[in-house]
């Protein structure tokens, strides 16, 4: 089996007529973990939820090719059967279905007609996952994100990266609003899944998250687009200096778009 | 111009006859002829925003027939998977056609003196009993349905519950139609005495074979001081039945009453729900589901008045329409002179499914007295962007992402509901009309 590629190419992206993401590239491959970084209102949301494909996010050019196929012709649901998973920010109540409903009915929307999960198997398989979240079983049975706390959400965000297993996963901000310990069960979450044949994007203000969840690359964000790339020691560096440092080192502005 | 009176397909020699085959006590007969006078001289209620006149609520065969049986088991399969099994088991009545044909109580029941079985049983075998609960709930004038419906009334249920009894056991009623061009007039009598608790759930349903018909449905449901009682309701009626279904309870002092309705008809539906908090303290809490689907027109009129001190009403409707349906939700609470420290709270919320269908939720709060909580909030919409995003963004493709949504909007009541297999018709009901 050859390792997946997720390749973005030029990625613009407005929201609401008004132009966020400006020539956004980077290439993803199996076995991966990349951390984006940057200051806030400089796009990064912007550029998870249009690969995820929400409806507020109008792409105006580029391409984010899933082993060659343009994620960005798909419908989200398809984005999700291709293998995509984005975990967000704030995720979405639904009163009157149960945790294990969504998930059973999320894996069997992949699995597709006549090859879904046996129900065994499928309980199986959460309990041990949230054996291993430390989430209470009871959280199968409660209604999804229905008066969760916010690291409970964001818990539970990680539950369903695990339990669809996808090709790749970008976390948006997943360590924000979380305590230490939460921090832990999402980095041991993540960890769990690496391997080959998953690749994961992990957005992020802190570097805080990365000492438990080692990046290959860190790419720093501004102003629409990536600014710089390197190794872990980019994101201490940003650690150390701040933002603010950055942009004297590339020379950016605020609100300028940077020529290449 | 057209006239609003038209005379009814039945008259008084019918219904004599009619209650001189079913050996009726006379007190029983001169209601029926009492209200085929003023039925025939009432107007049909006026609903908001609902054109009900050419509904069909007279012409029907209201004198069917069924055969009873011996045991459950020779029941169709369609209704022995509503009984409530095991623990669950035991007190049910089953009419078809408004003629019992299964009814048992258990022994420890009978032996406390709690009362369950037909109508037609009852007024023969506790008459006075009956007599001191019919019509004393809802008023047999209210309007021209009201009074079709104790002139006709061809089947029902009684329960009676004495004093400091507790019916840890679901009561549960099914009503089965499948007689052509057949009506149902039921009237059930749920009469849970000073501190004793039940809780009664009815079914009904009809085949296809029904084709026209008509169902007027009237429960009264009286609890007394301190009592606790809860009603569950699934009715599924099929689309050319016709359909006027009025509950009304009274609820005396630090007495609670809990109604869950699955209003899953296919048919056009005028509904009316009302509870009267009588006493100090009473309290109801009212949760009522519906989804409209086809051209079906319906109307739900729920109301709660507030009489006694301190009485805590909570109210929460939902709807879902789709294709052409349209349905009027109407809640009204009502907060009388004196009732201080009353505190009612309503919430009623439609969702919209299809661009064709019409939905109006109206809060409406009448209060006439100063010392009192009282809210409201009516929503009509369509189903969340975000939350359909977020389903999606799973791998759920969006018509199940959509149901899923719609479902577990309407899952409120489908939890209330005390017995496994009307639970899980409920939920197949909304399953199936939804998708």
């Amino acid at each position: 089996m050859t390792v997946p590629e997720l390749k973005i190419k030029d990625l613009h992206v407005s929201v609401e007529g008004k132009s966020i993401v400006k020539g956004f590239d980077l290439t993803i491959k199996g076995g991966e973990i990349h951390a984006l970084m940057g200051p806030n209102g400089t796009g990064k949301s912007t550029v998870a939820s249009a690969i995820m494909g929400h409806p507020k996010y109008q792409v105006t050019g580029g391409s984010a090719l899933l082993e060659g196929a343009n994620l960005l012709d798909m419908a989200v649901d398809e984005r999700a059967r291709a293998g995509m998973f984005l975990a967000m920010q704030y995720p979405s109540e639904v009163s009157g279905v149960t945790n294990a409903e969504f998930l059973r009915t999320a894996i069997n929307g992949r699995r597709g007609e006549g090859n879904e999960i046996p129900l065994m198997k499928f309980l199986k398989t959460l309990d041990k996952k949230m054996d291993m979240l430390e989430m209470d079983q009871k959280f199968a049975e409660r209604y999804v994100n229905e008066g969760f706390s916010g690291g409970e959400k964001k818990r539970n965000e990680i539950l369903q990266l695990m339990m669809l297993e996808p090709k790749f996963a970008i976390l948006d901000e997943i360590d924000s609003g979380l305590d230490i310990d939460a921090l832990k069960w999402v980095a041991k979450g993540v960890n769990s899944m690496r391997s080959e044949n998953f690749g994961c994007l992990i957005i992020t203000h802190y570097q805080r998250l990365l000492n438990y969840i080692k990046p290959d690359v860190v790419h720093v964000m501004m102003n629409g687009r990536i600014v710089k790339t390197g190794g872990p020691e980019l994101a201490l560096q940003l650690e150390a200096e701040g933002y603010d440092g950055m942009k004297a080192e590339l020379g950016i502005k605020d609100d300028e778009t940077v020529e290449a | 111009m057209l006239t609003q009176v038209q005379s009814l397909p039945f008259d008084k020699e019918d219904l004599t006859k009619f209650a001189e085959q079913r050996k009726e006590p006379k007190w029983f007969t001169e209601k029926r002829l009492e209200a085929l006078a003023l039925a025939e001289k009432l107007a049909l209620p006026e609903p908001e925003k609902t054109r009900i006149t050419d509904w069909n609520f007279t012409n029907f065969n209201y004198d069917t027939t069924a055969t009873s049986v011996q045991t459950l088991e020779e029941l169709p399969e369609q209704l022995q998977k509503l009984l409530g099994k095991n623990e669950k088991a035991g007190n049910v009545l089953v009419v078809r056609n408004s003629r019992p044909v299964y009814c048992s109580l258990s022994q420890e029941l009978r032996d406390k003196g709690v009362i369950f079985t037909d109508l037609a049983t009852a007024i023969k075998e506790h008459s006075d009993l009956v007599q001191k609960y019919y019509f004393q709930v809802t008023p047999m004038n209210q309007h021209k349905l009201t009074a079709l419906h104790a002139a006709l009334v061809n089947g029902g249920a009684f329960l009676y519950v004495p004093r400091n009894v507790t019916v840890t056991v679901p009561v549960q009623s099914i009503y089965y139609q499948d007689a052509p061009s057949s009506g149902l007039v039921a009237h059930t009598i749920i009469a849970a005495e000073e501190n004793s608790q039940v809780t009664y759930v009815e079914n009904y349903l009809a085949a296809p074979s029904v084709g026209e018909g008509t169902a007027n449905l009237l429960s009264e449901v009286t609890v007394g001081a301190n009592a606790r009682v809860q009603f569950g309701a699934v009715d599924h009626f099929t689309k050319d039945i016709v359909t006027y279904v009025n509950r009304h309870a009274k609820v005396a002092r630090d007495g609670n009453l809990q109604w869950a309705l699955g209003q899953m008809n296919d048919g056009n539906t005028l509904s009316e729900n009302a509870t009267l908090l009588e006493g100090d303290g009473a309290a109801c809490d009212t949760k009522a589901v519906s989804i409209g689907s086809g051209a079906q027109k319906q109307n739900f009129d729920n109301y709660i008045r507030h009489i006694g001190k301190a009485t805590v009403s909570r109210l929460l409707v939902r709807g879902a329409q789709k294709d052409a349906a349209n349905s009027i939700f109407n809640a009204r609470t009502k907060i009388e002179r004196g009732a201080s420290q009353a505190d009612g709270e309503q919430t009623q919320r439609v969702l919209m499914l299809s661009d064709e269908a019409r939905g109006d939720a109206n809060p409406i709060l009448l209060i006439d007295e100063y010392d009192v909580i009282a809210g409201h909030a009516a929503s009509v919409g369509r189903v969340d962007p975000d939350q359909l995003y977020y389903l999606m963004s799973r791998g759920i493709p969006k018509e199940k992402a959509e149901k899923l949504i719609v479902e577990g909007f309407l899952k409120p009541v489908v939890d209330l509901l005390p017995i496994e297999g009307v639970r899980v018709q409920l939920a197949a009901l909304i399953e199936g009309k939804v998708g």
